[in-house]
């Protein structure tokens, strides 16, 4: 356990002194959300209408920006290959890793989406679904995300291959995602909603830190 | 049984195999072509009661339903060689991988292109956002992300094994994917209308679209040897040359 | 670390890549034993510590500690050892101690044991510095520092000696030293005369094989 906290502080303390992406993936998610009236025209309806889409959409392409950069510069530094060596399971490290970067990353984008929701004239009733289905799905992202930047280590152009590995992964998140907000909005129940996001949460966690275990100790051979 | 397959493990052994098995697999799959073709085509009747006069359109079906369903069938051949790969840490394994993917490619691309023709003639939509083709579309993504991968790296054998994890991750991906993408499609298209991207299947059409469907089987595993040869013979010219260049 | 304790290895052969790197590498190493590598560049000598630390699998032969491979219990086998490689792993903007700390903290190695590994290597001047400051001889003391503060059965490390000055070299074969009279085993590749006393060699020569000096 002693290797999980040290490794957690450890990733948190560089985010907070090297400058994480918290900022740039926040203002990627604000400026995103921002392009669709220019799209799709500025009438409150049709924005609100689509709103949850747009939301959820933005929010996956902005956590995915971030993503290549998880396990880059402890492969560059050689520090994976003592990371690999150390003590501590390396999906247990995996964890921790992907918990620091959701700390930096995913939460500020659950922390902001009302504010955008508000950009989007969504309707007041969707928001705890809004904030709630994010808050269960960006987790996921993360750890779909750890597997593919696992495996694009060392690959010639990584940051866009992600995005094509691991964008089709995304898509049962995104459904049941925008499915809660949009049953929210028309006055349903988004209990199953929520429920299925967390057991796509507890399937997630138990698997795929060790696949990118398995990836990252394949990218060090 | 894993005896004989460990056995067929060795390079040398499997292009013997290879080259025992192809001519029948290539015949098998000309005879069960040509007679599921001409018997779809020229004698079974087009069908039941056509909702919208989808008449003869429908014998896009015989092409249609056999490559969605070699779309599934390639990779989970894939998944299983990839499997078979990482844990006996076999290269024949990554080989006949890195084969497969882009005939499973072809094959959800010829899907995706008849289901959109039968769409045309049926809705007049070039495309039509329903489950099958749609689950289709994913499938198509994870085969290039595949392929992507596998030719990403300068070293062959990192790509390969890449892959063979990013091909197991999607086939555990494939049910859940389905399973979104039906709930979603419900949800979105309550009409009867665009319901299902295929007409109910006569019973008549049965037999020619399973002589298809076994055509297509062996044609895949015809072109599969094929290519699996062919990446051996490289795989053995750049190891030979590797040895020329650095004693 | 007990007096039992015994590194083997047999009919080594590595793959790196599509080339072969080395085969038939065989040697064995008990309690308070040293091994010290030598051979050209692109012999292995990476590639076998590489193995050894249980980063990759040989391509034939068997790695054994006391009598069981070590691919039966990794998790046991990573629990003992302390690689060094190539790189330093010297994150630029925590500081030094900081920096050890994270290491000392991952391998469960009792805290006060950084402040003396850093003065063992001269460094704590440089403790509260962010490690950006570095040179690339203060980096590598940073890395050789852990081997100070951490304890472990096994020590592998490749090119220690990279951009240290003679004074820090000394340093180094006495850390060396002091941890094989305690009954310690090390695997050292280096180019430098490194005075280690009582070590036995191993001669990587690439392909062709192998031969024990």
């Amino acid at each position: 356990m002693s290797g999980f906290g040290a490794l957690l502080r450890r990733d948190l303390r560089l985010a907070l002194r090297q400058g994480s992406d918290t900022a740039t993936v926040l203002a990627f998610f604000l400026i995103v959300v921002s392009l669709f009236p220019f799209g799709v025209g500025p009438e409150p309806q049709t924005l609100s209408a689509i709103g949850a889409g747009i939301l959820w959409v933005a929010a996956l392409l902005a956590a995915l920006l971030s993503l290549d950069r998880l396990f880059q510069a402890d492969y560059e530094d050689g520090t994976l290959d003592y990371l690999l060596s150390a003590p501590a399971a390396p999906s247990l490290l995996v964890i921790a890793k992907c918990l620091a970067h959701w700390l930096t990353t995913g939460l500020p984008l659950v922390l902001l989406s009302p504010l955008l929701g508000l950009l989007l004239n969504l309707p007041s009733a969707a928001y705890p679904a809004l904030v709630a289905g994010l808050a269960l799905g960006t987790p996921v992202l993360t750890l779909i995300g750890a597997i593919g930047a696992a495996l694009v280590l060392g690959a010639r152009r990584g940051g866009v291959l992600l995005s094509l590995l691991i964008l089709p992964l995304y898509i049962p998140v995104l459904i049941f995602g925008v499915g809660a907000v949009e049953a929210a909005a028309a006055g349903q129940g988004f209990r199953a909603h929520l429920l299925l996001l967390g057991a796509f949460l507890l399937g997630a966690l138990a698997l795929a830190p060790f696949v990118a275990a398995v990836a990252l100790r394949q990218a060090a051979e | 049984m894993s005896a004989r397959l460990h056995a067929l493990a060795n390079p040398a052994r499997f292009a013997r195999f290879a080259r025992r098995i192809l001519p029948w697999m290539a015949a098998l799959a000309a005879l069960c072509i040509g007679v599921g073709a001409v018997w779809g085509v020229v004698f079974a009747p087009p069908g039941a009661t056509p909702p919208e006069g989808q008449g003869e359109t429908v014998r896009i079906m015989y092409v249609h339903v056999p490559s969605a369903w070699m779309a599934l069938f390639v990779y989970g051949c894939m998944a299983l060689v990839s499997a078979g790969a990482l844990v006996w840490r076999h290269p024949l394994g990554h080989v006949l991988a890195r084969a497969a993917s882009p005939i499973g490619a072809c094959f959800t691309l010829l899907a995706l292109a008849t289901g959109s023709l039968w769409g045309a003639k049926m809705w007049g939509a070039w495309w039509v956002w329903d489950a099958r083709l749609t689950s289709m579309l994913i499938l198509f993504f994870l085969y290039l992300g595949h392929i992507a991968l596998t030719h990403a790296f300068d070293d062959p054998g990192r790509g390969a094994r890449a892959a063979a994890i990013l091909a197991l991750v999607g086939v555990v991906n494939i049910p859940i994917i389905k399973f979104s993408v039906d709930w979603w499609n419900t949800l979105h298209q309550p009409a009867s209308i665009i319901r299902r991207s295929g007409p109910a299947i006569d019973a008549a059409m049965l037999a020619p679209l399973f002589l298809m469907i076994f055509g297509f089987t062996f044609y895949f595993f015809a072109v599969w040897l094929l290519r699996a040869r062919a990446e051996l013979a490289a795989l053995r010219t750049r190891a030979l040359r590797l040895r020329l260049l650095a004693p | 670390m007990t007096s039992a304790d015994r590194l083997e290895c047999r009919d080594l052969a590595c793959l790196r890549g599509e080339r072969l790197v080395f085969k038939g590498v065989s040697f064995a190493l008990g309690a308070g034993e040293a091994l010290r590598l030598t051979g050209p560049n692109g012999s292995g000598k990476s590639s076998l510590l590489r193995l050894l630390t249980g980063l990759g699998r040989p391509a034939a032969g068997m790695i054994a500690w006391s009598g069981a491979s070590i691919f039966d219990d990794p998790d046991a086998h990573r629990r003992r050892l302390l690689f060094l490689g190539h790189q330093d792993a010297v994150k630029p903007w925590l500081t030094v101690r900081e920096n050890l700390s994270f290491w000392a903290a991952l391998h469960g190695a009792q805290p006060d044991r950084i402040a003396p590994a850093l003065a063992h290597f001269a460094l704590t001047a440089q403790a509260e510095l962010p490690a950006r400051f570095l040179s690339q001889g203060q980096r590598r003391r940073l890395a050789l520092a852990r081997f100070a503060a951490i304890p472990a059965a096994l020590w592998l490390l490749d090119e220690p000696t990279t951009g240290l000055d003679d004074a820090n070299v000394a340093t180094l074969e006495a850390l060396v030293a002091e941890h094989c009279a305690a009954g310690g085993l090390a695997v050292v590749s280096t180019h430098l005369a490194l005075k280690l006393p009582g070590a036995a060699a191993l001669a990587l020569t690439g392909a062709s094989g192998q031969q024990a000096a």
